[in-house]
């Protein structure tokens, strides 16, 4: 197999399993109380998975527009860092910029940083592949989840109230890797647990980034 | 929630998420350069990744409740230490919150 085509399979995959994990999030939206509409317009234009659950989880839990809004926009912010890392390797100008913005995620960064042994044409070909597969097969499995959903019926039945925060479990499993992200992890937790009976849904997610500033600020 | 809620977070988490990844992409790199800012961005997706499986898991609206999730949780937790795959870790949580609801936990 030549230099590319291991470029492409990598892309593959991430994105078959990461666009078929859409279905969840469809699902998850309709169950929070979204149209089919709304919920894959959130996948077409917000496009970042952890954001997306982010909302519909805070709106599913009966928090605020406010409070969605906040914790899916400081999920986001970790795709600005991803795009400073990656502008210089993908090039793009004009239109094109605009569309690599819209497909810098965790799996575009991670699989296009993984090709940085095979030189540059490897990580952007990498960026693009990945992105772009993610976006087309998030997008349409989304679509299946929302109108699959209202067929399935409870979702309680399927578990999918347990997915969804086992989801977000596995999202932060690798990142728990310094004895600094356990603790701010576990304190994270327990300060949610804690602050759950006392604050409106949806407030002690965003409460729980304090901790972050907290076991951020000294070295 | 109502029609207008909804699209308000629609559009909104749609618009800043965008515009977040266009900031990324147009950016000078030292605007992020901070060490201390670096350390604290890095933390972010985990501590908000963490209150959302409490809140998600082990909460419902303003009351701690464990229930058929915990299940699920656990399973998802085994799942993990044997380094399952994404997709497995999800499934497994699924079906053993369903086995617990359907044998009436």
């Amino acid at each position: 197999m030549d230099g590319s085509r291991t470029v492409v399979r990598d892309a593959l995959a991430v994105a078959v399993p990461v666009g078929l994990y859409g279905v969840a999030f469809g699902a998850a939206g309709v169950a929070a109380g979204f149209s089919v509409l709304q919920t894959c317009l959130l996948s077409l234009v917000a496009f970042t998975g952890a954001s997306q659950f982010a909302a519909v989880g805070v709106v599913a839990a009966g928090g605020p527009v406010a409070s969605a809004v906040g914790a899916a926009t400081l999920l986001g912010v970790r795709n600005a860092l991803y795009g400073i890392a990656l502008s210089p390797v993908v090039e793009a100008r004009g239109w094109r910029r605009l569309l690599a913005a819209q497909v810098t995620i965790d799996e575009s960064t991670g699989v296009a940083l993984g090709q940085q042994g095979r030189g540059r044409t490897a990580m952007r070909r990498a960026f693009w592949w990945t992105g772009g597969a993610v976006y087309v097969l998030w997008n349409v499995f989304t679509l299946a989840g929302a109108t699959g959903a209202r067929a399935l019926g409870d979702p309680t039945a399927w578990g999918l109230d347990a997915a969804v925060p086992a989801a977000f479990l596995a999202l932060v499993w690798p990142r728990l890797g310094a004895a600094r992200s356990r603790a701010a992890a576990a304190l994270a937790a327990l300060l949610t647990l804690g602050l759950t009976p006392l604050l409106p849904a949806g407030l002690p997610i965003v409460a729980a980034v304090l901790v972050a500033v907290g076991a951020g600020w000294r070295e | 929630m109502s029609p207008s809620a909804a699209w308000a977070v629609v559009v909104l988490t749609g618009v800043l998420a965008y515009a977040l990844k266009l900031l990324g992409h147009l950016a000078p790199s030292r605007w992020f350069a901070h060490p201390r800012l670096r350390r604290i961005n890095e933390l972010v997706p985990v501590v908000l990744l963490s209150a959302l499986v409490v809140a998600q898991g082990l909460a419902t609206r303003t009351h701690v409740v464990l229930d058929h999730r915990v299940a699920g949780l656990a399973a998802a937790l085994v799942a993990l230490w044997r380094r399952a795959p994404f997709p497995v870790v999800v499934l497994a949580a699924a079906v053993a919150s369903a086995l617990v609801v359907r044998l009436g936990g």
